[in-house]
């Protein structure tokens, strides 16, 4: 990757602490950890979802239900993708989303065309009570009308710039970067 | 974003010319689309819009319904056409059947046709994109790729196992399909019949022959038996149904023989009692409904993939975009 540089924006510890407080809004917002699932989009949300539920398990010692999300084939821009991506499997928690409060966790909200999908894939699920929106970074831009109910950090990012979030699993590490493109190369 | 998948480009015509990588892309993406046909809601919206024709010139139950619930189940709106009741019957060509079609602003078309080639002949001509349901004695290349899924769903790969395809091999499809796609992927490959049902070079499609059954039985790991065409009899193949099935049938004493545990695959239609006794059939080595469960997911995963895939389409949507 020639010509982009990288910002840092939060460390572990801050995607950490971010997490726990994360954590406790969406328990707060639910009013307890009843019917409570978590369900990540795949590939970060996935992972970003993990370390909530880790949080959630053990500051209130129960046993949450999870499930992930691939919304590719939700997606409005298959038309001009090109070679279609990869699927990933979606994985529905095993009693199911109905009359339960489904929190959607990806890691970063950009123009909500994702949140979207993920909408109209949980709705051709089931029913449930509740859905909330949980993001770890919400760097505004939105292209529709959908709003985070749960948000770890807002930053303030310009056109060139990419928020990036890491985590072990993919990227051995626990952070949150700007990756700033020189608008010559993009 | 996740990676893309690699492009099959406009057709799928036959697995004969295809990667195994592009092969193995196909079996991949089957994966995720098995779970869809389990939801309560069994249908996504990611062919939403696309007009597909079911181009069938032949007799079909599985796989014609099999392509319809894919096709539905991507959310793809479908219509079928078949040789009988349509202007095939007053003598149109395959060509201006299609190009009628086109006429309509059709996105894809999938055909059986009783002509090996039909499909290739085809996709060549008209610019929509074109899946072979089956052509003459040529490929059925969804057939073969929903039993390689079937084969690596039971025994976690494909590489290095060996495979023996029982019955009339000269005349099908199936046979062909299963030969490229298994030895792209690894595999070993016999063929197993009578004489009369057997290409005249084995050697050149790359397949080890076996004389009688009970040797093809002993060294597989996996037998797939074809369907012995009741027609072929007729037309002095074999001289009876009964000394077929006493030949070169499958029956449950021959696999007992066998000194490991084989996976029965089966295209469908069965005879039973010809080519495969019913015991075996319905057996516990059998994966024949597997196999058809398998068919619909696999079929969603091609559509999917011709559907998008196109690169220079992709070019021109993003210089459209710049402009």
């Amino acid at each position: 990757m020639t010509g982009s540089t990288r910002l840092h924006v939060m460390s572990e510890a801050d995607v950490r602490r971010a997490v726990a407080r994360m954590a406790r809004e969406i328990v707060e917002l639910n009013g307890g950890t009843e019917g409570l699932v978590l369900m990540g989009i795949h590939r970060r949300g996935t992972q970003i979802a993990a370390l909530i539920r880790e949080e959630i398990e053990q500051a209130e010692n129960v046993q949450l239900a999870t499930g992930s999300i691939d919304i590719t084939l939700y997606r409005d821009d298959l038309e001009v993708v090109g070679p279609l991506p990869v699927i990933g499997a979606s994985v529905l928690p095993t009693d199911g989303i109905d009359d339960r409060c489904v929190v959607i966790v990806d890691d970063v909200a950009f123009t909500g065309r994702t949140a979207r999908a993920a909408l109209n894939e949980v709705s051709d699920w089931g029913r449930p009570r509740r859905i909330l929106l949980c993001v770890l970074v919400d760097r505004g831009g939105r292209e529709l009308p959908i709003q985070p109910d749960v948000t770890g950090r807002e930053v303030e990012v310009l056109e060139h710039q990419r928020v990036e979030v890491l985590v072990p699993a993919l990227d051995d590490r626990l952070a949150v970067e700007i990756i700033q493109t020189d608008p010559e190369d993009s | 974003m996740t990676d893309p998948a690699p492009s099959l480009g406009k057709d799928l015509v036959g697995l004969e010319n295809l990667t195994a990588g592009q092969i193995l892309a196909i079996l991949d993406t089957a994966e995720p689309f098995k779970e869809i046909s389990e939801r309560r809601i069994k249908k996504v919206p990611v062919l939403r819009g696309k007009t597909i024709v079911n181009l069938f010139f032949e007799a079909s139950t599985r796989t014609r319904i099999s392509f319809e619930f894919a096709e539905k189940r991507l959310s793809a709106d479908t219509v079928n056409i078949s040789s009988t009741g349509s202007s095939v019957a007053k003598g149109e060509t395959l060509v201006d059947t299609a190009r009628n079609l086109e006429a309509m602003r059709i996105d894809m078309v999938v055909i059986r046709h009783g002509a090996s080639g039909a499909a290739h002949f085809l996709a060549d001509r008209i610019p929509s994109n074109v899946v072979n349901a089956g052509d003459g004695w040529h490929e059925h290349p969804t057939q073969g790729l929903l039993d390689l899924l079937t084969i690596r769903d039971h025994r976690g790969g494909i590489d290095g196992l060996k495979v023996c395809i029982v019955g009339d091999i000269l005349h099908s499809r199936v046979a062909r399909s299963n030969i490229y796609g298994l030895r792209a992927l690894g595999a070993e490959v016999a063929i197993c019949g009578p004489k009369t049902l057997l290409p005249p070079a084995p050697e050149e499609l790359g397949c080890i022959v076996f004389p009688r059954v009970e040797e093809a039985i002993e060294w597989a790991d996996v037998v797939n038996v074809l369907r012995l065409q009741l027609e072929r009899m007729e037309a002095g193949y074999v001289p009876s149904l009964r000394e077929y099935n006493r030949i070169w049938g499958v029956s449950k004493r021959r696999l007992q023989a066998a000194p490991k545990d084989l996976l029965i695959l089966h295209p469908g239609p069965m005879n039973r009692g010809v080519e495969i006794d019913s015991d075996v059939a319905d057996g516990e080595h059998s994966v024949i409904l597997n196999q058809v469960t398998n068919g619909v997911a696999v079929r969603m995963a091609v559509l999917y993939l011709l559907a998008g895939g196109q690169p220079e389409k992709a070019e021109a949507a993003k210089q459209g975009a710049e402009a």
